[in-house]
């Protein structure tokens, strides 16, 4: 075996210790626990203020009356859609260069919640495209992609557990997170790039934005809100992971 | 009984309410499943640890 220069372990001392620390099962575990009220709580809170404000407290629209309070539930899914598979696939990159297993687990965990609010994306967009465009679905480049986007998350979990030994599947599903990440700029660009149906962004990075501001800030508060509870429901499913995979190790029991 | 205007949301409550319900059923599954998966691998863990010392 050659003893020479390898990424792998050139690039795992520019992490930080923290990140050595963090990658540790047991240590993971207890974080986790801990933080994952932090997040949860103020997730609930601001989702049920958001949800409420837009549905009661911002003003109607003048072209698309109330059936607009429906991006109150339908652009924090999509945003979340797209940041989930980011989390997945970036969770992958770094289980599959540094070899560190617990970001595979981390990506299994973020997975399912990805496919639910890109499921609620698709669903509540539907939803609001029959009234809006008088058709609950047509081949547009945004809607397409983001259907893509579903079956790249459900194509990662039946990759996952289509192994025996788990460590297969989190190699072989961390390859296909990584190939399906080219999807996320189509999605975002899709309204640019070609002549679609669906709208362009309502807030852009540049601060331009096609909503005031009385509309924005419910918004606002579920994005936030249900960026917290990705992150509260990705940190349990990954602690049920890692009790798991690591049920034969001494720590397990002390933990339990 | 007369629903009050912003429960009809004008013409599109069905819409509206449908999007809202879906969407707070998915949520509140979410975090169910999540937390019954760690608390059934508790569970399981900590039964096959007693079964082992019992033997």
């Amino acid at each position: 075996m050659s003893d020479g220069w390898s990424f792998t372990r050139w690039s795992a001392g520019i992490l930080p210790a923290w990140a050595h620390r963090l990658a540790s099962p047991p240590h993971f575990y207890a974080l986790a626990g801990r933080l994952t009220p932090w997040f949860a709580w103020p997730a609930a809170v601001l989702m049920a203020v958001g949800l409420f404000a837009g549905l009661f407290v911002a003003p109607t629209d003048h072209q698309q009356g109330d059936a607009f309070r429906i991006i109150y539930v339908h652009v924090p899914s999509a945003w979340l859609s797209m940041s989930s598979y980011a989390i997945v696939a970036g969770a992958a990159a770094v289980g599959l260069i540094w070899r560190i297993k617990l970001a595979h687990w981390v990506a299994h965990a973020a997975a399912p919640v990805g496919a639910s609010f890109t499921f609620l994306a698709l669903a509540t967009g539907s939803i609001w495209g029959k009234p809006m465009w008088g058709t609950w679905w047509v081949w547009d480049a945004r809607l397409t992609a983001e259907l893509v986007l579903l079956f790249l998350f459900l194509g990662y979990l039946a990759l996952a557990d289509a192994f025996d030994d788990p460590r297969k599947g989190d190699r072989a599903s961390g390859v296909l997170a990584l190939v399906g990440v080219v999807n996320l700029p189509i999605i975002k660009y899709s309204v640019d790039w070609w002549s679609t149906l669906h709208q362009p962004a309502t807030i852009t990075a540049l601060g331009k934005r096609a909503i005031t501001i009385e509309m924005l800030w419910p918004l606002l508060l579920m994005w936030l809100g249900a960026t917290l509870f990705l992150v509260a429901v990705t940190l349990t499913r990954a602690r049920a992971i890692t009790l798991e995979r690591e049920r034969a190790q001494a720590w397990v029991g002390e933990a339990l | 009984m007369e629903i009050p205007v912003d429960l009809a949301m004008g013409r599109y409550g069905a819409y509206v309410w449908s999007s809202v319900g879906l969407t707070l059923l998915v949520l509140v599954y979410n975090a169910w499943s999540a937390y019954a998966a760690l608390r059934d691998a508790r569970r399981r863990l900590r039964r096959a640890r007693a079964d082992q010392a019992a033997r």
